[in-house]
């Protein structure tokens, strides 16, 4: 498989102003196959956005190289879409015209956009909401057109950042098996930040667990199962035993059972 | 509001009904504050007309509401006070059109240059400090006693709210917004054009609101200093003439002219921001 996205013993520490610099991402080497789903766990803090606004281009790493198909990453790039970890709507465009950013942005042709983003609105439960402003609708609605954003334009790769985190159980898995269609429709590579273990286990071909800050990755695991996986995959032994693993890596991350700190 | 009538649509027959008391009480609502207003006009000018009658007081010491409003009536009838308000609102007009895009473009300016910003700020406030009192004059030996210098103190007094407000509006915006259009690779006219803009608009108009009204106490300070016309010029005339209903009547002219100007501004806020009347 070609690499989509790869980090190749990425550092990035920031330096602001008058206090100690901080080291978030140290030495991350991570190689992202094409159209590969892999999530990304670890302690709060732990650098995982920041691996995210590398990629995105809008934080500049202060080591090591960072490509997209073959590219070095400097700049944003067209055929990245990002879900941040709150929605950043803007309150005074309309849902549809939210959505529809990227292709005003972008420039794309907008009937084609329209349609997409029309779609992909009623796949997202958002159906008759298209011309309500963002103040209108519940925090987990506005996440929900913040992740339709992400898609309108089409984009190769994907970084979502706890995307669901704002979302209710149920809600939460519905559109974790949307996101799983959605993915084995139009294989994309995503890149998929979570606190969430079931999360990760249910969605990602792989599991990568990065520790506390200096974020460096501990724990690089695999999950083969077939898709598509529903809820019910979850209590399969498969499942569980991959739980286990990333359960006894984020143990080690956090230094403390993570039990007690993940749900 | 805005949710209410998008939903209407989808709404039964039965439940749009039931609607319907509900709009008609918000009207009474609405309606109130105008009506106790117009109360506590009536009863200030009772009071103030039983006051005069029964003291006795003299015309050209305090006059009277009846004498007042007849002068009003007899100004406006007569077109001499409608000819200089006309006069008058030009000048805030012109003179607050040219302040605002004046203030709007130096903020543009000071916040895409920080060089710009550091030189430039000084000055302007330096020269807002000064009294536009004390400038008036030499506005008049520059530009003449015509609507020109009146037009260049409003310009020059109404500049700097806009100007102020544009500046903290334009660097008040969501970093994650940008963060957003950068990440769409949004250029740096794009993240003004999407972002920071459409965010600065309720300070704008705030400014706008503060200009609005210093605009209209300009007008008429320019127009005292040396005038040929305008609502100023006629005061300053009655008040010689010590026909001091005319000069009643030019104030209360004046008053309804301030409060008109701002509310037409907060109207046209209140469409353009609508998204921000809520939270
Ligand atoms: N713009 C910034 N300037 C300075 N320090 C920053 C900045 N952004 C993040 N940091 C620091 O970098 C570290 C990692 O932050 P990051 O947001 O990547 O964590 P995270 O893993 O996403 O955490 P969470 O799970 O809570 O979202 C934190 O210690 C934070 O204080
Ligand atoms: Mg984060």
């Amino acid at each position: 498989m070609v690499a989509s996205l790869e980090f190749k013993d990425v550092n990035l520490t920031y330096q602001v102003d008058g206090r100690a610099p901080v080291n978030a991402v140290c030495g991350v080497s991570l190689s992202i196959g094409d159209g590969e789903f892999v999530a990304v766990v670890g302690p709060s803090g732990c650098g995982k956005s920041s691996l995210l606004k590398l990629a995105l281009g809008l934080e500049m790493k202060t080591g090591g190289t960072i490509h997209i198909g073959g590219d070095e990453v400097e700049k944003p790039r067209r055929d990245v879409g990002v879900v941040f970890q709150s929605p950043v709507l803007l309150p005074w465009r309309t849902i549809l015209q939210n959505v529809l950013l990227p292709a005003d942005v972008l420039k794309l042709p907008k009937a084609e956009a329209s349609r997409n983003a029309m779609d992909l609105l009623a796949l997202a439960g958002l159906k008759g909401f298209e011309e309500a402003y963002p103040h209108e609708l519940s925090g987990g609605m506005q996440q929900r057109a913040g992740i339709v954003r992400a898609l309108v334009h089409d984009p190769r790769v994907l970084l979502m950042d706890e995307p669901f985190a704002a979302l209710d159980a149920l809600t939460r898995e519905t559109m974790s098996i949307e996101l799983q269609r959605i993915w084995m429709a139009r294989r994309k590579t995503i890149v998929f930040v979570t606190h969430n273990i079931s999360e990760a286990v249910l969605l990602a071909d792989r599991i990568v667990v990065m520790s506390a800050r200096p974020g460096r990755i501990i724990s690089d695991l695999q999950n083969p199962e077939p898709r598509p996986r529903d809820i019910r995959f979850l209590s399969q032994p498969a499942a569980s035993e991959l739980s286990g693993k990333i359960r006894e890596s984020l143990d080690r991350a956090y230094g403390i059972p993570a039990r007690e700190l993940v749900a | 509001m805005a949710l209410q009538s998008k939903i209407e649509p989808s709404l039964s027959e039965g439940e749009i009904e039931a609607a319907r008391p509900l709009r008609s009480a918000r009207f009474v609502r609405r309606l109130r504050p105008v009506v106790e207003v117009l109360a506590s006009v009536v009863v200030v000018m009772s009071v103030w007309e039983m006051v005069i009658r029964f003291f006795d007081v003299q015309p050209f010491i305090f006059p009277a509401p009846s004498a007042v409003l007849a002068s009003l009536w007899s100004g406006l009838a007569s077109g001499k006070y409608i000819f200089a308000l006309g006069v008058t609102l030009s000048e805030i007009l012109i003179g607050c059109t040219v302040g605002t895009v004046a203030g709007l473009l130096i903020a543009a300016m000071m916040v895409s240059s920080k060089l710009a910003h550091r030189v430039v700020y000084p000055w302007i406030v330096g020269v807002q400090t000064i009294p536009k009192v004390a400038i008036a004059p030499l506005m008049l030996v520059w530009f003449g006693f015509g609507i020109e210098s009146k037009i260049l103190i409003v310009a020059l007094t109404s500049m700097f709210p806009v100007m102020v407000n544009t500046i903290a509006g334009l660097s008040s915006t969501d970093r994650d917004q940008v963060a957003l259009l950068r990440a769409l690779c949004g250029s740096r006219l794009q993240v003004l054009r999407y972002v920071q803009l459409p965010a600065a608009l309720p300070y704008i108009f705030a400014g706008l609101n503060t200009a609005i009204v210093l605009a209209v106490i300009a007008a008429i300070v320019g127009e005292f200093v040396g005038s040929r016309a305008g609502i100023g010029f006629l005061i300053l005339q009655a008040n010689f003439a010590l026909d001091l209903a005319a000069v009643f009547a030019l104030l209360t002219l004046l008053g309804a002219l301030g409060v008109t100007l701002s509310s037409c501004v907060r109207m046209v806020e209140n469409r353009v921001c609508f998204w921000n009347r809520r939270n």
